[in-house]
């Protein structure tokens, strides 16, 4: 029974990972970007958040109105405004330049709110749980396991369901091809980064309910996203989903063995997957 | 004569260090057939990417219906009616054959070319339209090709060696099609390594090469001799 119950906290644990890393997959398969700042636009996610709730007022789910189309048009001024113009054959420029922005975040972040951990209050949802067959369940564990099964699911639609999802996958496809049937790639890509940053809102709201945090720990999430795409294979979105909940139950298992060995062995899950399967478990794209 | 669809003055196209064309004058009347022939290498997929806005171009090199279209990225230049049948055909292999089709009508220009009008001009597409568009025959691929560039209404449509790799039956069946293609007023370039086939649907040749114009004319009283000097650049 207690290994059950850690394999099951580690999926629902593994539901936060998911949320963290459906903004890297979805901008890897789009524009092959390698997003560095990912982890540190969870956070500025979760700052939004705080501010919101603390000067409106509002429950931080409630928050979530404001802070995901907030993020979503800094995602697009972002990639118009900067990352556009490190795209090309060249992988080192974007690198380089989500580098810069992870720093400047980070101390823009320390300007503003200090270094002093922060949190947001959800009040009884913090605590409330739910027994089923003899396992207590935290009320927001299965939430934000069911958010991140809703994005990925909704991320799945909008990529084979929709035209701009089926723009995403043309662009990624052949960039010259598909600027000559009229889609604009710097647009589009635009709108990926858009999409990528309203996920990494939930991600952030999500992580600041049940943790504090400070600008500092933005690149622990981006490591845990990576582990989490690359787990589950690049550019494979179901595959991110079972990347995010191995590692969580990977965690979990290891915690369970001994406190101290949570997130190692969550990386020794990481780099055994790796060795064995150098492109992931369901990988979509050719590495 | 009606002011060409389609002129071009001086064009000239580089890759880096490397010059591909060396200022180029051609143009295109409406409705016209035009035939760009040359060897490998000579420069007439670089003609072709120029045109519809792949590559850089000088300002006022390329006139379309007029206006300068030289310095337009490849989308704007595809929303005024230019579109091309690319070379090597290039379908887009994440999409099925229907989506392939689709993205051909972002542009959203109205006219006579739907999903409905491409499937009658070619049966076999409708049936194999929810497969993945790589796993079509050769022939099958360069139908959604040319279907895809219909969506989009062109008025006028380029064709790069749309015979490439085919088997000559499938060329035959291709080339059948074309009059069924280029009608309602639309103009073409069909630029061929196929000499006589280049000839047969064409109202008029240019030949290029290394870049340069090396001969002009009507199709049907070009000579063979004018065309193998001015293809090979025997003097
Ligand atoms: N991407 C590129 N980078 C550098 N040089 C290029 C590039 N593409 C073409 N070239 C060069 O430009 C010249 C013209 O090439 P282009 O592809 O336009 O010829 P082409 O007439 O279409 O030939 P083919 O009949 O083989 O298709 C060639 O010398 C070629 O090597
Ligand atoms: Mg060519």
């Amino acid at each position: 029974m207690d290994w059950l119950n850690a394999i099951v906290q580690g999926t629902l644990l593994g539901g936060l990972y998911v949320l963290f890393a459906a903004g890297l997959s979805l901008i890897f398969g789009v524009m092959r970007l390698v997003n560095i700042a990912h982890g540190d636009l969870i956070v500025l996610g979760a700052y939004l958040g705080l501010t919101v709730t603390t000067t409106v007022g509002l429950h931080p789910l409630a928050a979530l109105v404001i802070v995901v189309p907030a993020m979503g048009l800094i995602g697009y001024a972002l990639q118009r405004g900067l990352l556009n113009q490190t795209l090309g054959d060249d992988l080192l420029p974007p690198l380089l330049v989500t580098f810069g922005l992870s720093v400047i975040l980070q101390n823009g972040l320390l300007e503003l709110y200090t270094a002093d951990p922060q949190k947001m209050d959800a009040g009884a949802l913090e605590t409330a749980s739910v027994t089923v067959g003899g396992l207590t369940l935290g009320v927001l564990p299965l939430l934000t396991f069911g958010f991140a099964v809703a994005v990925i699911w909704g991320l799945q639609w909008t990529f084979y369901r929709t035209g701009l999802g089926r723009a995403f996958r043309a662009v990624s496809d052949n960039q010259d091809i598909a600027q000559l049937m009229g889609l604009n790639r710097r647009h589009i890509f635009g709108l990926a980064m858009a999409l990528a940053l309203a996920v990494t809102a939930i991600a952030g709201i999500l992580l600041g309910i049940r943790t504090s945090f400070d600008p500092s720990i933005g690149g622990g999430r981006l490591i845990f996203g990576f582990e989490a795409v690359i787990i589950g294979g690049l550019g494979n979105l179901w595959g991110t989903l079972a990347g995010g909940v191995i590692l969580g139950v990977a965690q979990t298992l290891g915690a369970k063995i001994d406190p101290g060995w949570q997130i190692l062995s969550g990386h020794l899950a990481f780099l055994i997957i790796l060795a064995i399967r150098p492109n992931g478990l369901f990988p979509r794209i050719a590495a | 004569m009606p002011d060409p669809i389609l002129q071009m003055r001086g064009l000239t196209a580089h890759y880096g260090d490397f010059q591909a064309l060396y200022g180029i004058d051609m143009h295109v009347d409406p409705g016209e057939v035009l035939a760009i022939i040359g060897a490998n290498g000579a420069g007439k997929t670089t003609l072709m990417r120029s045109v519809t806005g792949l590559l850089r171009n000088g300002a006022n090199q390329i006139r379309y219906r007029g206006q300068d279209i030289s310095r337009l990225r490849a989308d704007q230049v595809a929303r005024r009616g230019l579109a091309m049948v690319p070379e090597g055909r290039q379908l887009f292999p994440s999409l099925s054959v229907k989506e392939n089709l689709m993205i051909g009508a972002q542009v959203g220009r109205k006219g006579p070319w739907d999903l409905g009008a491409v499937y009658r001009l070619f049966p076999i597409l409708d049936e194999r339209k929810d497969q993945q568009s790589i796993s079509l025959s050769g022939g099958q691929q360069q139908m959604v090709a040319i279907g895809r560039a219909l969506m989009s209404n062109p008025d006028l449509l380029l064709f790069d060696e749309i015979s490439l790799g085919l088997a000559p039956i499938v060329i035959k069946d291709i080339y059948a099609a074309l009059p069924g293609i280029i009608k309602d007023g639309m103009s073409a370039i069909i630029v061929e390594q196929d000499i006589a086939q280049a000839l047969k649907v064409s109202g008029r040749v240019y030949c290029l090469q290394e870049g340069r114009v090396s001969l002009e004319g009507a199709s049907d009283k070009v000579t063979r001799e004018e065309i193998s000097r001015a293809y090979f650049g025997i003097a």
